[in-house]
């Protein structure tokens, strides 16, 4: 793999609107070619189809799709990459964690800025994903409608007219949409008003999970909301009703962190500067330690109780404390004892660094 | 991935149980999980066939019988197939099992119907398609009330959106 897809990808790195609070947003089309068996049902040869037909697209139309739409899309084969590199596109939330274990013929196409990236024969032929920072749903629609354009002017896809795109999982089918914002929500946790409002948020149609948490549990209070409803509601709608929701949980959490300011001020200072504290001193830290104390630095920073640290710190920090950003890193195997030690390294680095 | 059990929510707990050697995979969603006791790791008696019993079609006995030997004629898979496995098998099977998943999409999605994006391109051919199969019943008609005048016009047109989808 090219050294470059090491990078930071531009939904993590970038800035975007709401970035206090909306880390990113999150695009994903599900396609299937016409005839062809979905993944699961197709032999090799049938796979090979898939990404022959998927590679003829690239090398036909690449550049030339149109002239506001250079894509310069690089096909990767999956089954050439080492463990490391998959990981590290898992990290970034490039791929899937199957479609990084499995073993059938598979691909990804990513472009420079990795904000389009492309599964091939993961669940569904082609799964197109469009990662923005903040919140830009709407923005990144309009991309992904162009890549899959961009596909169906070769390719024919599975589609019915009454059904829509038709999907390998049926939860799937229709607009084959699947949209979803990751959300830093400090301040509703504190407040212990999370389980309320997810529990609103679930009854309108969206699913909530928590993010980054080692197990099923959640950490560093990060949490992504996405449709569940695929078929019968246009992709605008879907986008808007998310959208719309967005905004309701951003005014929520805004009123929980003034409330607090107001009214456990003290309370929240020594939270916010205890975190500081631990991670410029601490020597060893894990995972989830390192994402909770990162959490409420960057609600430090937001609240402009910090202001010597950068806003993008927990977006970024979040990818490169994870277990194979930290091996690529210092470029060795490290035992997970001695990863704790690594973690606190590389996060005091980050934070020396901007204080300079 | 599908729960076996109520066929609507996204299967979030997987169990993977070998008893004499003999492998069994089960995918249910959480609410599932702890209804059936599958969460609880004490009391964990369960078979396939019980959970699967009543997934798509609580009531109707001798009607699941029928369903068992409907099969994809594309790709092969079989409707028990699917409703184990939660994942169509090609493309085609939406069109064999259709009676079932328009029930389905309802339980699913509240519709059965979709409303979004239409491919750009083969949405063209698809309203070229509908178009000529509309001039071919003018057509007949035409000819019927012999217009032959008016279904060599139509005829002509006809070859036109025809040519037009090929050289799509």
């Amino acid at each position: 793999m090219n050294k470059k897809n090491y990078n930071l990808s531009k939904w993590i790195t970038g800035k975007g609107p709401k970035s206090d609070i909306v880390i990113s947003s999150r695009i994903r089309l599900a396609r299937n070619i016409e005839k062809i068996p979905f993944t699961h049902q197709s032999n090799s040869k049938q796979l090979e189809e898939v990404i022959k037909k998927v590679n003829n697209t690239l090398a036909k139309n690449n550049n030339k799709f149109s002239k506001d739409n250079e894509f310069n899309l690089e096909y990767i084969d999956m089954n050439k990459l080492s463990k490391i590199e998959k990981n590290i596109l898992v990290e970034k939330h490039l791929i899937s964690p199957p479609h990084a274990k499995s073993e059938h013929k598979r691909g990804l196409i990513i472009n420079e800025d990795q904000d389009i990236s492309i599964m091939v024969n993961e669940e569904d032929h082609l799964r197109i994903q469009i990662l923005k920072p903040g919140l830009q749903l709407n923005e990144c629609w309009k991309r992904a409608d162009t890549v899959d354009d961009f596909f169906e002017n070769e390719i024919d896809f599975a589609f019915s007219k009454k059904w829509g795109y038709l999907s390998s999982c049926p939860t799937n089918m229709g607009t084959g949409l699947r949209s979803s914002i990751m959300v830093h929500l400090p301040a509703l946790n504190i407040t212990n008003n999370i389980e309320k409002m997810l529990g609103a948020v679930s009854q309108l149609g969206l699913a909530v999970r928590g993010l980054y948490g080692e197990g099923s549990e959640s950490a560093g209070n990060v949490y992504q909301i996405s449709n569940q409803i695929t078929l019968g509601q246009t992709e605008k709608d879907i986008i808007n009703n998310l959208e719309s929701v967005t905004m309701q949980i951003l005014e929520q959490e805004n009123r929980a962190r003034k409330r607090l300011l107001e009214e456990n001020e003290d309370f929240i200072l020594d939270k916010i500067k205890r975190a500081y504290g631990t991670l410029k001193y601490a020597h060893m830290i894990n995972n989830n330690e390192a994402l909770e104390l990162l959490s409420y630095l960057k609600l430090g920073i937001d609240l402009e109780i910090i202001d010597n640290i950068e806003a993008d710190l927990l977006s970024k920090l979040m990818i490169l404390i994870r277990p194979y950003h930290l091996k690529n890193f210092f470029d060795e195997e490290i035992s997970s004892d001695y990863q704790a030690v690594k973690r606190a390294l590389l996060i005091q680095n980050y934070i020396n660094k901007k204080e300079e | 991935m599908l729960c076996q059990r109520c066929g609507e929510k996204e299967a979030t707990v997987h169990l993977k149980k070998i008893i004499n050697n003999e492998k069994n995979e089960i995918y249910l969603c959480e609410e599932c999980a702890r209804e059936t006791g599958h969460l609880d790791l004490k009391n964990n008696p369960f078979s396939i066939q019980n959970l699967l019993a009543d997934i798509f079609n609580p009531n109707v006995e001798s009607v699941s019988s029928n369903r068992k030997n409907l099969k994809c004629d594309n790709c092969g898979m079989s409707y028990h197939q699917f409703k184990e496995e939660g994942l169509f098998g090609c493309s085609e099977c939406y069109d064999q099992f259709s009676e079932q998943i328009d029930r389905l999409a309802k339980r699913i999605h509240g519709s059965d119907n979709h409303i979004g994006k239409v491919p750009k391109r083969r949405g063209n051919k698809l309203r070229t398609e509908k178009k000529i199969n509309y001039l071919k019943t003018e057509m007949e008609k035409a000819i019927e009330k012999e217009d032959f005048e008016k279904a060599a016009e139509l005829r002509d047109k006809i070859h036109e959106l025809e040519d037009e989808v090929r050289g799509d």
